[in-house]
């Protein structure tokens, strides 16, 4: 017999702008022990079916309109708030994206840990804490005695992830559903995590449902999937069957979006020096403890012609610092950089700003690196207009030109970005990055903000552009597959410091450092 | 197709500032407040040309009658009409509130523009003043103020402007701050903008909504301060009147002619009721979190 | 702990230091001294007790006289009220006052809190909108409005409570308290709701719910530290308006407090008054914000180490 049954789910909000359904006649089942796997990108319902199921939808707006979800025989939708309450604290557990804010900062870790033994099984504060301690040391968290009655601030991102797991495991749960648990950590931290899941899964025989919007973390854990767009299942299939013979074409196209294969790079070595790095050293005033943090060590580097270029590093590596310092928008303490025959950290701002055109940035988040209160024509006409690269007479030429170079309609001329997805916000900002027609782009984590179909469209935009304009690219990216498939060379950054720079078909059949080594065994695939 | 065409058929986009007023419109007690503050304002104004009788038209043998037909808010005790004395009494509380808001505005945009665009020490050594001012007990250092000075309208809108400023600094200092640390305004940078291409084009129009918001919370609090000192006898100087002083006479009386409380104190009431539901509509209304969705 | 709070008693000795200075020379501008009152007074007598009182001594002099009395914990005899020390005065003026704030505080926090968490446990529904419109009306009904007006209906029309007057007759503190409190109490509902409604909707919440906690232990264990921080930084800032607002609320209900003393004084031109009340309630007033800032930084654990004094 299945432990979870859901048939028809239904979930829709009720807004002032109208009824949008979110979970859309949804049916799955899972049985003691397995393991599957919600699939979709962002909008997809994949969170919410979740969240239905346990009676955690926000209501207002939210309401599960139909269906049922037998959990051990008895519908969980039909419960009393207080029966799913203390079903929600013992049978089914959750864990969610963001162990950063996930915790409560106000309390400790450890009564965190205890509250659902004290609050749901009448244990006793004492007999908790012993249980919590113990379950501490197998999520692997260290020296639990002391870190029980630690904050959340004094742990690390995968550290309160563990702390995550533990808590949801603490009171012997029969399901385990986990929302995205791994997207917000470095891919090291992932593949740690994810084996501490897989690994606690099959000693408690566990049932657990994986949400996630990557299909290759899916793949090594899942035994069944469930493909979701726009609120409906458009899949279900064993995993094995998913990967190999997909039926539907969504699926397909998910699938075909997984960055992969290996840039067959030209050999650069003789091309003309773009961009050349040399002993580049920023620091940070830490305002907590006082001290200076560095972070870029020492970097050296060269950027030929033609040449895309990647950095890589884990978070609080270092690598954006190094594009901004380069542009000098962070300034550097010491080291040079020569572009277009000058050193530009000795540059004053004036003269830096002339040579801005010839030097472009595309920024991460297409939210935040449009002005909200300019059109579309506002932000591609004004540098041209600023640097007097187009007259007033033909602006309007110009930027539908870009628009087309970019793949913008012609019609949304007069938009605001608030009224454009992440995509096409993208699209704008890349088009505001080459209408100066620059001679190198630093590119920071332009695609890692976007669904996976998306990321491919732009990422193919991004190719086409540096042929079509002869660009070189520096491309900085936390994410292993897209850069193996978009570079020409590679660097790996640690804490500040180049380890080892390559070309990408050496670096990946030959990888050097350890570390380097460590990061692509930690890459989930998606073929084995 | 023509470039002309195109640029005709574009879809009309829609600012967030379009997009914050259909907000507000759809606010009924944010419309209801703008509605009434501007009858009042209107009212104010107009003072002169529709109060039914002189502000200063005595009738010592009527003396204080309560509301009747001649006298729709009836007369105090020197007979004259209280409908007349609150509509003049408005003009100077919103005056008071309107001008000394305005005054606060002004220091205090500047203050905090500057601030928070240069940043580093000289941002530091300006919000260390804004802070140091902020531990002075300024409401006590105000009635010294009045009573020392006397009570001129004039020191009323500098000492009041004087105080609330500081809060505006704060605001506006905070909201250039992070706005000069977004992306977008790192991507004007990196564009090679100058500075006064970048306050102009970008930070300004995008730090405005908290500082709206901000400002049309500080004229009700402003018409209150007004008020309290009038009631303590430190604001405006018989004969002139503002609400605060009508209800400061109205209270010494209320027990034989309650109307001489009340009416006042509904103007007062009901201009601070306008203004804050205004205040917290456009707060909505403005609010980024909310734009988002 | 107790280098943080040394710490920021020095940081608050120049402003005491400004506020006795702004205070002394600023009284001195005023037209008019103590001893030109209402009646003529015959030049040699006036001259006799401006010299009675040093005020014949150039300013500067004055000033560091005054000062040096200070540090010895004098603060001069009262020029209006012959034979009284200022201490004195404040003294017999303090307890009433201090109590009315107090009682006038704590309807403040205990009904702002309670309408704030009820009315961010169903944002958007009738237990929001009306306990909400009720603070919006204590915003806009001022102390001077609603004390009258309570005098009026309590007091005359249905004589229930006495009208005036402080530990006199049974029930005299209640409206006192309940005028005073009330648009402090409004400010608190509305930043406790402001607090907890930001707080409610944070992922950690959402964890504790998902952990099955009751609700009760969701609201109050979880979500109430983190709403609350807002309204405790306001608490400093909220007593001094307490005290300026104890002034109004004394005149109409004939309360002996400081506030009157403190309004005649200046009227009068009693500076060793004026300065003694002047300097007494900023102490009060920055030792009120040291406080509420001491706590809410307690409330954070990011903030607490701050306390150990590790790093200032």
């Amino acid at each position: 017999m299945a432990l979870l049954s859901v048939r028809n789910l239904t979930t829709s909000f009720h807004t002032r702008n109208g009824v949008t359904t979110a979970v859309d006649d949804v049916s799955f089942e899972l049985k003691k022990g397995e393991v599957l796997a919600i699939v979709g990108e962002s909008g997809s319902g994949k969170s919410m079916c979740c969240y239905s199921v346990l009676g955690l939808v926000p209501s207002p707006p939210g309401k599960i309109e139909s269906g049922t979800a037998l959990f051990d025989g008895r519908d969980l939708l039909a419960m009393s708030a207080a029966e799913l309450q203390s079903i929600r604290g013992t049978d089914i557990a959750m864990i969610f994206q963001d162990p950063m804010t996930c915790l409560n900062p106000f309390l400790t870790i450890g009564e965190q840990l205890i509250e659902p033994l004290v609050y749901n099984r009448q244990k006793t504060r004492h007999q908790a804490k012993y249980r919590a301690i113990e379950l501490m040391r197998e999520t692997g968290i260290d020296r639990p005695e002391q870190r029980f009655n630690s904050y959340p601030h004094e742990f690390s991102g995968g550290m309160r992830q563990r702390v995550m797991i533990a808590m949801a495991l603490i009171t012997e749960p029969k399901l385990l559903i986990a929302d995205e648990p791994t997207t917000a950590l470095d891919v090291t931290v992932q593949a740690q995590i994810l084996s501490l899941i897989l690994e606690l899964q099959k000693t408690r025989d566990l049932a657990v449902i994986f949400v996630s919007h990557d299909l290759a973390v899916v793949r090594g854990l899942a035994h069944k999937v469930l493909v979701m767009k726009g609120g409906r299942v458009v899949e279900r299939n064993a995993t094995s069957n998913i990967f190999r013979s997909p039926q539907h074409a969504y699926t397909q196209q998910l699938l075909a979006a997984v960055p992969r294969g290996e840039k067959t790079s030209e050999d650069l070595s003789q091309s003309r020096t773009v961009l050349a790095v040399s002993k580049l050293n920023v620091s940070f005033l830490d305002r907590n403890s006082g001290k200076r943090l560095t972070a870029v060590d020492d970097v050296s580097f060269e950027l030929q012609k033609n040449e895309i270029l990647g950095l890589v590093g884990e978070s609080g590596s270092g690598k954006s610092t190094i594009g901004r310092s380069i542009l000098k928008l962070v300034p550097a303490d010491s080291g040079q950089v020569h572009f277009a025959g000058r050193e530009l950290l000795r540059l004053r701002e004036r003269e830096m700003r002339l040579l801005r055109p010839q030097l472009q940035m595309i920024f991460q988040d297409p939210y935040a690196s449009l002005n909200p209160r300019r059109t579309v024509f506002d932000t591609l006409a004004e540098p041209l207009l600023y640097h007097g690269l187009a007259k007033r007479s033909n602006i309007e030429h110009q930027v539908l030109a870009l628009m087309d170079d970019v793949g913008l309609a012609r019609t949304a001329i007069r938009k605001y970005p608030h009224e454009f997805s992440g995509g096409q916000r993208q699209r704008i900002a890349i088009g505001r990055a080459i209408s100066t027609r620059p001679e190198l782009i630093i590119a920071d984590e332009p695609v890692s903000a976007l669904d996976v179909t998306i990321q491919k469209q732009i990422l193919e935009l991004i190719i086409q552009l540096v042929e079509k304009h002869s660009l070189s690219m520096l491309f900085i990216s936390h994410d292993l597959a897209v850069v193996r498939s978009l570079c020409d060379r590679v660097m790996v950054l640690q804490r500040g410091r180049i380890l080892e720079v390559n070309r990408t078909e050496n670096l990946w059949s030959n990888p050097q450092h350890r570390y380097t080594q460590s990061l692509l065994e930690s890459v989930p695939q998606i073929e084995s | 197709m023509t470039v002309g065409n195109v640029i005709m058929d574009a879809e009309p986009g829609a600012s967030l500032w379009a997009d914050a007023w259909r907000r507000l419109k759809k606010n009924k007690l944010a419309v209801f407040g703008l509605l009434v503050l501007s009858v009042l304002i209107v009212i104010a104004l107009l003072a002169p040309w529709i109060a039914p009788y002189g502000y200063e038209q005595q009738n010592l043998e009527l003396g204080a009658t309560p509301p009747s037909f001649a006298h729709w808010f009836g007369t105090d005790l020197f007979g004259r009409d209280m409908l007349t004395r609150v509509l003049y009494g408005g003009r100077v509380s919103l005056a008071v509130g309107l001008i000394a808001t305005f005054v606060a505005l002004v220091i205090g945009v500047t203050w905090g523009t500057i601030a928070g665009y240069l940043g580093g020490r000289t941002d530091a050594v300006m919000m260390r003043i804004v802070d140091a001012l902020y531990a002075l007990p300024f409401i006590i250092f105000i009635i010294l103020l009045m009573v020392v000075f006397g009570r001129s309208v004039l020191l009323l809108f500098v000492a009041i402007g004087a105080v609330e400023w500081l809060t505006m600094a704060r605001i506006v200092r905070a909201q250039v701050l992070s706005i000069r640390n977004q992306e977008f305004v790192e991507a004007a940078r990196a564009m090679g903008l100058s500075t006064p291409h970048i306050l102009a084009k970008h930070v300004v129009p995008n730090s405005l909504g908290p500082i709206i918001v901000y400002a049309t919370l500080t004229v009700p609090q402003v018409m209150l301060l007004e008020a309290f000192l009038s009631f303590l006898g430190l604001g405006i100087q018989p004969p002139q009147s503002s609400w605060g002083l009508l209800i400061s006479h109205g209270a010494n009386v209320m027990e034989d002619s309650p109307w001489l409380l009340i009416f006042p104190g509904l103007a007062l009431s009901l201009t601070l009721f306008a203004l804050n539901f205004l205040g917290d509509g456009l707060r909505d209304a403005l609010d980024p979190r909310v734009s988002k969705d | 702990m107790l280098r943080f709070v040394l710490v920021r008693l020095l940081q608050s000795i120049p402003v005491l230091f400004t506020v006795i200075t702004a205070t002394f020379f600023l009284i001195r501008q005023a037209p008019g001294g103590p001893f030109d009152a209402d009646k003529p007074v015959i030049p040699a007598v006036k001259r006799a007790l401006e010299a009675k009182y040093n005020l014949d001594l150039p300013m500067w002099q004055q000033y560091l006289n005054y000062l040096g009395d200070l540090l010895r914990g004098d603060m001069g005899p009262s020029f209006k009220y012959p034979g009284w020390a200022v201490h004195d005065l404040i003294l017999s003026g303090l307890p009433a006052t201090a109590e009315l704030a107090l009682y006038a505080l704590l309807v403040a926090i205990i009904v702002g809190v309670l309408a704030g968490v009820c009315a961010a446990l169903k944002p958007n529904t009738a237990q929001d909108y009306i306990p909400m419109s009720v603070a919006m009306l204590g915003i806009c009904m001022p102390t001077f409005l609603l004390g009258p007006l309570l005098v009026l209906v309590f007091g005359f029309w249905l004589n229930w409570l006495p009208i005036s007057g402080w530990g006199d007759l049974p029930g005299d503190k209640i409206m006192p308290s309940i005028t005073l409190g009330a648009a402090y109490a409004a400010y608190v509902a509305r930043l406790t709701r402001g607090g907890m409604l930001d707080v409610m909707s944070q992922d950690y919440i959402r964890t504790a719910r998902a952990k099955g906690l009751p609700e009760r232990v969701v609201v109050f264990k979880h979500a109430l530290r983190g709403g609350l921080i807002p309204t405790i930084a306001f608490l400093g800032p909220a007593f001094a308006g307490l005290l300026a607002g104890s002034f109004v609320v004394e005149t109409i209900f004939q309360i002996p407090g400081l506030g009157r003393f403190y309004v005649q004084a200046a009227f009068n031109r009693d500076y060793t008054m004026i300065l003694g009340t002047t300097i007494f309630l900023s102490t009060l007033i920055i030792f009120f914000n040291l406080l509420s800032d001491l706590l809410a930084t307690w409330m954070n654990p990011k903030l607490r180490h701050q306390l150990r004094g590790q790093s200032v």
